[in-house]
């Protein structure tokens, strides 16, 4: 029996489906028009802004590459790299130390490190200049090793600690039967049953430190100290005009993510979820 | 972010062996050096944290009070001059009012459009095409904002951008226009970028929030005949209104916070129309060289932001919903 009802529910089904897909078509499109244009000539850019490349020129990236572009990876990988170990195992270490060892001041220590969530860099920003001129560390690579580490650390602590006290009680307990230190009970149990937690901390650095724009801008000047995000707006000010490079430097800052993220989807999903309010 | 928890926990047991043999109440000395020497665990993240970020945030408060010219090094004291100024410099109020509109924005299309959009996904039957259409839907997030705000640049972009192309192409030639380079389009082309880069990822925290709803809760519904819009409203929406009041906070405190997309996009212009408190900040302090001032106006960021994370701390606590 067709009714009205079933007939509604069909309609809305199919509504609903087309809505979902169309606004799938609106997030990729842009991005698959990001990396045609990359291989476009500039007047292949301005004639006609939906044809697809007539030749497809690869040489645009190598292009790229060459303007700086490989000089900002390079930074950005080592400055994305450093300041994600740093974080998580400071982090690891800080959340151990709230959870599984006995230190005097807990809650106050609990309170400092977790505040840190509620302030933003910009509050911070201009004392910070100030102190990084003065320590002579100013425009350099550990400025920006320093500041990344420092606020993500809260964050990074806030969730492997949240995943430590759902640890059970007995893993402590054997770990204290056996007269195992506190050190190597971190090393050899705690850290390895972590695991998930960590790959997920590992990831959120990752996707923050590659895209962060403001202390990257601000901290660095110099051309090969300058990581992916700031790097683009220079090769966007200084070849403004030689557009499709400009959209291979894009597409070159934005796979690298996009690759890890498809990779680790499942991490990613458990941290930025955990991180909200679990 | 629930932090009470650990302090209610005993303070002791299990960091004395229970092999020992001594009363954990009464440690001895020993024992009591070794519980300072623990500080250590806490030490590299506290010590950070202190110089890095409270000491530049009490020296911030300080510096908003100096005439200061980073230059040449003068400071002299000027009392609350800075934030008299503040109060008194249009494109101030300008800034906060492009912080609130981006906020409104965000929460109508971040915090509602997400829900609805995750209950939807939610509500497909291909589990398949559930994972596909929320890692889709998140690639705009795991790209940076500068690579999105350039890309939208383009896109506005009267001469090569889709935007103006795609208008003529359905017949709406006649409101193409530079959306970016007009003082009344500038700041809701930045804001329209900015939807288009985090649905995505609230729609993905959303459908994580939907995923826990036990789903007997669904079935008995549906066998008592109740529709898709009453299941969602009685059943979806009170379960994930934590969810939601916490992703409104986090989406409020995230607009106070704009930046790079802006830097990106127009530096803030034209004519300062699409100007927020963080590029404002920037250009008074690093461009008008006035750090006094550009300290006051962060002072102002610092209070908005904490107003708002106190309020995320007060709901967390009583964050659980029973079921």
């Amino acid at each position: 029996m067709v009714t009205r009802t079933s007939v509604l529910v069909v309609v809305g089904r199919v509504f609903v489906r087309a809505f979902l897909l169309a606004l799938a078509v609106v997030v990729i499109y842009p991005l698959l028009w990001m990396l045609l244009n990359g291989v476009k000539s500039n007047a292949e850019l301005f004639a006609n802004p939906f044809a697809f490349p007539v030749a497809w020129r690869w040489e645009n990236y190598a292009t790229a590459w060459n303007r700086g572009v490989g000089d900002y990876l390079t930074t950005s990988v080592l400055v994305t790299v450093t300041s994600t170990v740093a974080t998580v195992f400071i982090s690891a270490w800080a959340a151990y130390g709230l959870t599984k060892v006995n230190i005097p001041f807990s809650r106050t220590v609990l309170i400092l490190i977790l505040g840190g969530l509620m302030l933003a860099p910009t509050v911070a920003l201009i004392p910070l200049v100030k102190m990084f001129q003065t320590m002579g560390l100013y425009n350099s690579f550990w400025a920006l090793l320093i500041l990344y580490t420092a606020f993500r650390v809260p964050f990074t602590t806030f969730l492997i600690r949240a995943y430590m006290m759902d640890l059970p009680a007995e893993v402590d307990e054997a770990a204290a039967v056996d007269g195992a230190s506190k050190s190597r009970a971190f090393w050899q149990i705690i850290l390895p049953m972590c695991r998930p937690i960590i790959v997920s901390t590992v990831l959120l650095n990752i996707l923050f430190t590659w895209n962060e724009y403001l202390f990257a801008m601000i901290f660095t000047s110099g051309g090969a100290l300058q990581t992916l995000p700031v790097g683009l707006t220079n090769l966007m000010s200084k070849h403004g005009t030689d557009y499709p490079v400009v959209f291979a430097g894009m597409a070159i800052a934005a796979l690298p993510v996009i690759v890890i993220f498809f990779a680790g989807q499942r991490y990613f999903i458990r941290g930025l979820a955990d991180g909200v309010g679990k | 972010m629930t932090i009470s928890n650990t302090a209610r926990r005993p303070a002791v047991p299990h960091s004395v062996p229970k092999s020992a043999g001594r009363p954990a109440q009464e440690p001895t000395k020993k024992a009591s050096s070794r519980r300072w020497r623990n500080l250590v665990w806490v030490l590299p993240a506290a010590s950070l944290l202190c110089i890095f970020a409270y000491l530049p945030l009490m020296q911030n408060l300080g510096f908003s009070m100096l005439k200061w010219d980073i230059y040449s090094g003068r400071q002299t004291f000027v009392g609350a001059d800075n934030y008299i100024k503040m109060f008194n410099d249009p494109i101030f109020w300008r800034s906060l009012l492009n912080n609130t509109l981006y906020a409104g924005i965000s929460i109508v299309f971040q915090v509602f459009g997400a829900l609805i959009l995750a209950a939807m996904v939610e509500g497909l039957r291909s589990e398949r095409w559930r994972g596909i259409l929320r890692a889709i839907y998140f690639v705009p997030s795991a790209i940076s904002l500068t690579v999105a705000g350039l890309l939208f640049y383009f896109i506005y972009e009267p001469r090569m951008g889709i935007l103006n192309a795609a208008l003529e192409f359905v017949g709406l030639g006649n409101i193409t226009q530079a959306w970016l380079g007009q003082e009344n389009t500038a700041i809701f082309g930045i804001v329209a970028m900015s939807q288009w880069q985090g649905f995505g990822y609230c729609t993905l925290l959303f459908a994580v929030a939907l995923q826990r709803i036990p789903s007997e809760l669904y079935e008995a519904a549906s066998i008592d005949g109740v529709g898709p819009f009453r299941r969602f409203f009685s059943i979806s929406l009170p379960l994930v209104r934590e969810m939601s009041s916490l992703m409104m906070i986090v989406t409020v405190s995230g607009a106070f916070q704009v930046f790079n997309e802006v830097m990106v996009m127009t530096t803030g212009g034209p004519n300062n129309s699409s100007q927020v408190l963080g590029t404002w900040l920037y250009r008074s302090g690093f461009v008008r060289n006035d750090f006094g001032y550009a300290a006051a106006i962060a002072t102002a960021v610092f209070i908005i932001t904490l107003v708002l994370a106190v309020l995320q701390l007060r709901l967390s606590k009583h964050r659980r919903v029973q079921w």
